[in-house]
């Protein structure tokens, strides 16, 4: 499997697309493909925000930012999982023409496979081979994410958070949650009434905390905006205060994944449904062994 | 499984397209859409791109002669053999046989039940585990007859 991983650093697209399945479903991990752990170089970038606001069609845009730059440029978009049937439609694609055609981009489509925190345990894992495959920038797209999903900061080196004009009066800026952790916030659908309002908000809600990221206006329908957001993110420094709660969201992945990978698992849940033991004593017990 | 469902050629019509991928993504599956008017090429690469196991591609605007082998053969020639690819939409009876002889294991058309799509994809799965050939590339006769 060693093999698969050299013939994806030499450029190889099915060998990387098959590689990162093997990471995906478990069958390689990072010890067996001998990948560091990231230093937090700045080259994977986690995307998020609200369900609507233009985070694929944003992705696209830089997309072709960056590679008329002649960068290469991956794309992990996530899509959420049905708890009840564990199928899934991803349709990120649809809305990044680039992927289809461009050979500085890859694109991957993720289920979420209910994983906590709405992110794929081993995401991460996939984000740092495309990075050791050479990729100059990973794109981490969220799925669509409301005020409190911060889990992306365990796998991101840097977080820009995509807002919409008409999603609510001022209050919404002033709130706890991951306004406090992005790197850089970017107001889409510049075009549409209410979005310079929505960032003026963000500014003057931000601007107290004395640890302001910027906050930019683009229009991914328009083109407008996305030179200054593709270099914004070239340089962005990681916003000072996140750190700790960067390393308790690695930490709560880790403590998932660990949970999920469980072999007993479903027997656990079977014992949970018919009252054998209840959820707080088992992790007790499980803490104490 | 990971599906792509795809729509080829010069053809706006994907509401077929959607209620397949809908339905496949009820049955459990991991569904894909590419979205409108992607050309053979595009499409074959999303497929090896996004290492999926089926490629649905739906046609109604009658180019399927001509998309449907052009895909078929685009795989293979990626060596993407074990890809197993089926079609719908507005296919005629008279043009199948051509169709399956490109590679395709199943043409649905217009009154397909979601639960026969799920069926074929489980018979699909069982396929594959048992090393019976089913991909584009493998050979065999072997196509879905609805049993």
């Amino acid at each position: 499997m060693g093999d698969l991983l050299q013939a994806a650093c030499a450029g190889d697209r099915r060998a990387l697309s098959k590689l990162l399945s093997a990471v995906e479903n478990g069958v390689e991990s990072r010890a067996s493909l001998g990948i560091p752990h990231n230093s937090g170089g700045g080259k994977i970038i986690g995307i998020t925000g609200a369900p609507g606001v233009g985070k694929s069609c944003l992705v696209d845009c830089l997309l072709r930012t960056f590679s008329a730059a002649d960068m290469r440029i991956a794309v992990l978009a996530v899509d959420p999982s049905s708890p009840l049937t564990g199928g899934a439609l991803l349709g990120d694609r649809v809305r990044m023409q680039t992927a289809d055609d461009d050979p500085n981009v890859f694109v991957r489509s993720l289920a979420t496979r209910n994983q906590p925190g709405g992110l794929p345990v081993r995401l991460g894992l996939m984000a740092e081979v495309l990075v050791a495959c050479g990729f100059d920038l990973v794109l981490v797209e969220t799925v669509g994410s409301g005020q409190s999903e911060v889990r992306i900061v365990s796998v991101a080196d840097r977080v820009l958070l995509v807002e919409g004009p008409a999603r609510g009066d001022s209050i919404q800026a002033e709130k706890a949650g991951v306004l406090e952790l992005a790197d850089a916030i970017v107001v889409n659908k510049s075009d549409l009434e209410g979005a310079e309002r929505v960032a003026s908000d963000l500014r003057s809600a931000l601007e107290i905390t004395g640890n302001s990221p910027p906050v930019l206006l683009a229009s991914a329908r328009n083109d407008v905006g996305i030179e200054d957001l593709a270099d914004l993110l070239l340089s962005l420094p990681s916003r000072s205060g996140a750190s700790m709660a960067r390393w308790r969201e690695r930490l709560l992945t880790a403590w998932d994944a660990a949970l999920l990978e469980r072999g007993d698992l479903d027997e656990v849940l079977a014992g949970l449904e018919a009252g054998d033991f209840d959820a707080d004593q088992w992790v007790t017990d499980r803490m104490e062994e | 499984m990971r599906i792509v469902i795809a729509k080829p050629g010069l053809d706006g019509h994907d509401r077929g397209a959607k209620v397949v991928a809908r339905a496949l993504r009820d049955a459990g599956h991991e569904v894909i859409y590419t979205g409108l008017r992607r050309t053979p090429e595009q499409i074959v690469r999303t497929v090896l791109d996004e290492d999926a196991d089926l490629l649905g591609i739906s046609s109604l605007s009658g180019a399927h002669a001509f998309l449907f082998p052009r895909i078929c053969e685009l795989l293979r020639e990626a060596g993407a053999d074990e890809v197993v690819v089926f079609g719908g939409g507005i296919i005629p009876v008279d043009d199948r046989e051509q169709l399956y002889g490109s590679g395709m294991r199943a043409i649905f058309g217009p009154g397909t039940t979601m639960a026969e799509m799920g069926d074929f994809c489980t018979a699909v799965e069982a396929r594959r585990t048992a090393g019976e050939p089913s991909g584009v590339g493998e050979g065999g006769d072997w196509k879905w007859s609805g049993e």
